[in-house]
């Protein structure tokens, strides 16, 4: 499908639209030019022009994660690459499709530290999945192509192409190479039969089995995400969520126990622990889940499903390892168990029914609002009050607020929950919202936020001014880091070393100079009024939302425990000194 | 989590021979925090442009399985195999030694060199030059001898290994 020789720039375009692109995030500059100009002449995608490079790169994982497209970015050389390192490692971390395209200096200035020169494939090699440096015309098309593939087959992943100036600006010939099978990059969807036979016997034998779904879930698709909800309902088994799962299952069905890991449910927690079946589907056994890896889940025998053979055996030894996707592994499993007829051990499945209730009856979540202070809660729950019957979706930055939104929202579907989960960046939230915003333009974007977290990238509400993005920043503002607050407050005698967040700026005051919409809450009184307000506003809105300053985010999992150590709030009986061991942890 | 022994694995590594493989492949090493004890690299296949790395690492066998794991999700690598585990196979090292000495430290020099059948390759009145090709011991072992003998310099490849019999990975 060889066509007329045309401009690099313009091979990139046609690229991208043969890939189904609408929207790039980015921002020009010198070595980006001619890309520009291609754009201009096109008028064919949507550009959405960021603040700062770190925010395109978050606004398109908003996109891409509630889209399940590939989120495109575009940025120019030198510090436009260096600034999307960050967004690039988050990518990584939670495994959204991103392809990042860079400016870079001619070819023959490479290397000589000319004008915002950088080594970006160097710099970029650990922090994507993988990258390219485009030193021919000819490699163009294919490499483009091969970008968006390596992005999202598999475990999906950020990938960068660099590209010189002179690249852009020499002609060649265009050629589609959508679909092609890759020479060496084909990860395998379909699991092994007798992995997935293997997984059934020990479920069907487990007297106390427990589901531990993750971010593959997602990652898989909403028909994925429906089989599974569907198979998890066909056994009457149990199930918790990770941080990155939260909406592959729903969370107000009775069978989903919520959220694990340091923050997450006691319930959830204790019956990872006592569980002798664990069914791990699309999760990693992240340190925030597992806690003290030799204590983990001392009795289980687990059942591991994932689509990356890396992230097997790697923290946790596992009984069944199962490579796939988990669409294919969950249809195989389904057929199996209807094939076999298998009816799961029911008292046995219901004694442990009752034990998981009885952990549900600590009611963890529990706290006092006994004043006129709002508690950071207390907001998450009136705000969720407000929303559930609406089409929303939220995005997060980092810290307490990040870990209530977790626990007080729900979440029916998929791909309505982006948060930083692996690298845990602050100031992901207000771009993320962009991203999804972008996206879904008549839907409810929320990004929770923390004061301290807001203001990591503060700039982009000129962003969703200029682009008229309704999307609303619910800031949960305690005045301070809440998490640093928290853990020094736990570990380091109270000694709030720089966690105090001095000289705060008038949210309302901000909003109005940005040309949004600022509203505040400083009274349980006015929470309700507020957020009916901020839902109510056509345009952007900073809600300002004072809270108890001295909170602290429980129950929690102290660092280097165990999920049956775990402490339920600060009048826990409990509660032990932090081991060594733990305090060296993060 | 480490489980077992710790253990020492030569794997192959087949890949594309394009710019800044083998940068990811140590990367990956060092980023992850895995040994190298030896790395070699270099095209096998002028017409598909494969270039084959031989590393020898070491590590507890669930290391062993993460760094293979690891290697085969690079994009450019086309086929990993661990030859340690595979059957038996050959390791072999080629090693260029300089010795310096007169009189009987270098009659005694040379006479090693003809156990050990390393071949004088650069001569001069004060220095031998030996080339010698063998296993990793082989090679320790014959350097050792060289030691109070004049040994001045040491250059050598690192392992490369291939499987034993017909199969080809």
């Amino acid at each position: 499908m060889a066509s007329e020789p045309i401009l690099g720039a313009e091979i990139i375009v046609k690229a991208l639209i043969d890939q189904g692109v609408e929207v790039i995030f980015g921002y020009p500059g010198g070595a980006v030019l001619p890309l520009y100009d291609a754009l201009f002449k096109h008028n064919q995608i949507k550009h959405i022009l960021v603040r700062h490079e770190q925010a395109a790169v978050h606004a398109a994982e908003g996109y891409a994660r509630s889209t399940g497209k590939v989120g495109v970015v575009l940025v120019t050389s030198g510090p436009g690459a260096t600034n999307a390192v960050t967004g690039l490692t988050d990518a990584l971390m939670d495994s959204i499709p991103i392809v990042c395209l860079t400016g870079q200096v001619p070819t023959h200035l490479i290397g000589n530290d000319a004008f915002q020169e950088a080594d970006t494939t160097g710099i970029t090699r650990p922090c994507t999945k993988h990258n390219y440096l485009v030193k021919s015309v000819d490699d163009l098309s294919r490499t483009i192509h091969e970008a968006f593939h390596v992005a999202r087959s598999g475990r999906p992943g950020p990938v960068v192409v660099d590209l010189p100036k002179d690249v852009q600006q020499t002609a060649g010939t265009y050629t589609n190479h959508a679909g092609e099978r890759h020479r060496s990059y084909n990860p395998p969807v379909k699991p092994d039969r007798q992995q997935v036979e293997a997984a059934i016997a020990l479920m069907a034998s487990a007297k106390k089995p427990l589901f531990y779904i993750g971010g593959g879930v997602v990652n898989s698709g909403p028909a994925a995400a429906q089989l599974l909800v569907d198979f998890i309902r066909l056994t009457g088994f149990p199930c918790t969520q990770t941080l990155m799962g939260l909406g592959a299952f729903p969370g107000s069905d009775p069978l989903s126990i919520g959220m694990l890991g340091m923050h997450g449910m006691y319930e959830a927690n204790w019956a990872m622990h006592d569980c002798d079946v664990m069914i791990n589907i699309g999760a990693r056994f992240d340190d925030r889940v597992t806690g003290k890896v030799s204590a983990f889940s001392p009795n289980s025998k687990k059942i591991h499903v994932d689509i990356d053979p890396s992230s097997i055996n790697k923290n946790v030894r596992v009984d069944v390892p199962v490579v796939g996707d988990v669409g294919h592994v969950v249809e195989e499993m389904m057929r199996i168990w209807k094939a076999r007829q298998i009816r799961p051990d029911a008292k046995a499945l219901s004694a442990w029914w009752d034990q998981i209730n009885k952990w549900r009856g600590r009611d963890c979540l529990k706290y006092k609002q006994d004043s006129e202070i709002i508690k950071p809660q207390y907001a998450l729950e009136r705000l969720y009050s407000a929303i559930k019957d609406r089409d929303f979706y939220i995005t997060t930055e980092v810290g307490q607020h990040q870990m209530w939104a977790a626990q007080f929202l729900k979440f029916e579907k998929p791909h309505h929950w982006m948060t930083s989960g692996g690298l845990g960046t602050m100031g992901y939230g207000l771009p993320a919202a962009t991203g999804v915003q972008v996206a879904h333009p008549d839907s409810l974007v929320i990004d929770v936020a923390g004061e301290a977290s807001i203001m990591m990238n503060i700039q982009e509400l000129s962003t969703l001014v200029q682009y008229r993005l309704p999307v609303k920043i619910f800031i949960l503002n305690n005045r301070w880091m809440g998490m640093v607050r928290q853990w020094q407050e736990l570990l380091h005698g109270g000694r709030y070393s720089e966690s105090y967040s001095d000289a705060l700026p008038d949210f309302v005051k901000l909003a109005d100079a940005f040309g949004a919409h600022g509203l505040r809450a400083s009274k349980t009184s006015e929470l309700d009024g507020i957020i009916k307000q901020m839902i109510d506003i056509k345009g952007p809105v900073i809600v300002d939302v004072a809270v108890d300053e001295k909170e602290n985010c429980f129950p929690m999992i102290p660092s280097g425990a165990a999920h049956n150590e775990m402490l339920l709030g600060p009048e826990d009986q409990s509660a032990k000194p932090i081991s060594e061991e733990g305090m060296v942890l993060v | 989590m480490e489980q077992g022994k710790v253990q020492r694995h030569t794997i192959s590594v087949l890949v594309d021979n394009e710019a800044g493989v083998l940068a990811r492949v140590i990367g990956l090493f060092s980023g992850r925090g895995y040994n190298i004890e030896s790395l070699t690299v270099a095209e096998v296949d002028n017409q598909a442009h494969f270039s084959r790395i031989t590393v020898v690492t070491s590590g507890t066998p669930m290391i062993i399985e993460q760094i293979k794991n690891q290697l085969r999700r690079l994009v450019p690598v086309h086929r990993v195999t661990d030859l340690t585990l595979d059957g038996p196979s050959l390791e072999r090292e080629l090693v260029l030694v300089k010795v310096r000495g007169t009189g009987e430290k270098r009659v005694e020099s040379l006479r090693i060199a003809d156990i050990f059948r390393a071949r004088v390759v650069d001569s001069t009145i004060e220095s031998f030059v030996f080339e010698m090709t063998g296993s990793t011991e082989k090679l320790n072992a014959f350097i050792n001898l060289m030691q109070p003998l004049g040994l001045v310099e040491v250059s050598r490849t690192g392992v490369v290994a291939i499987a034993r019999g017909a199969e080809a990975i």
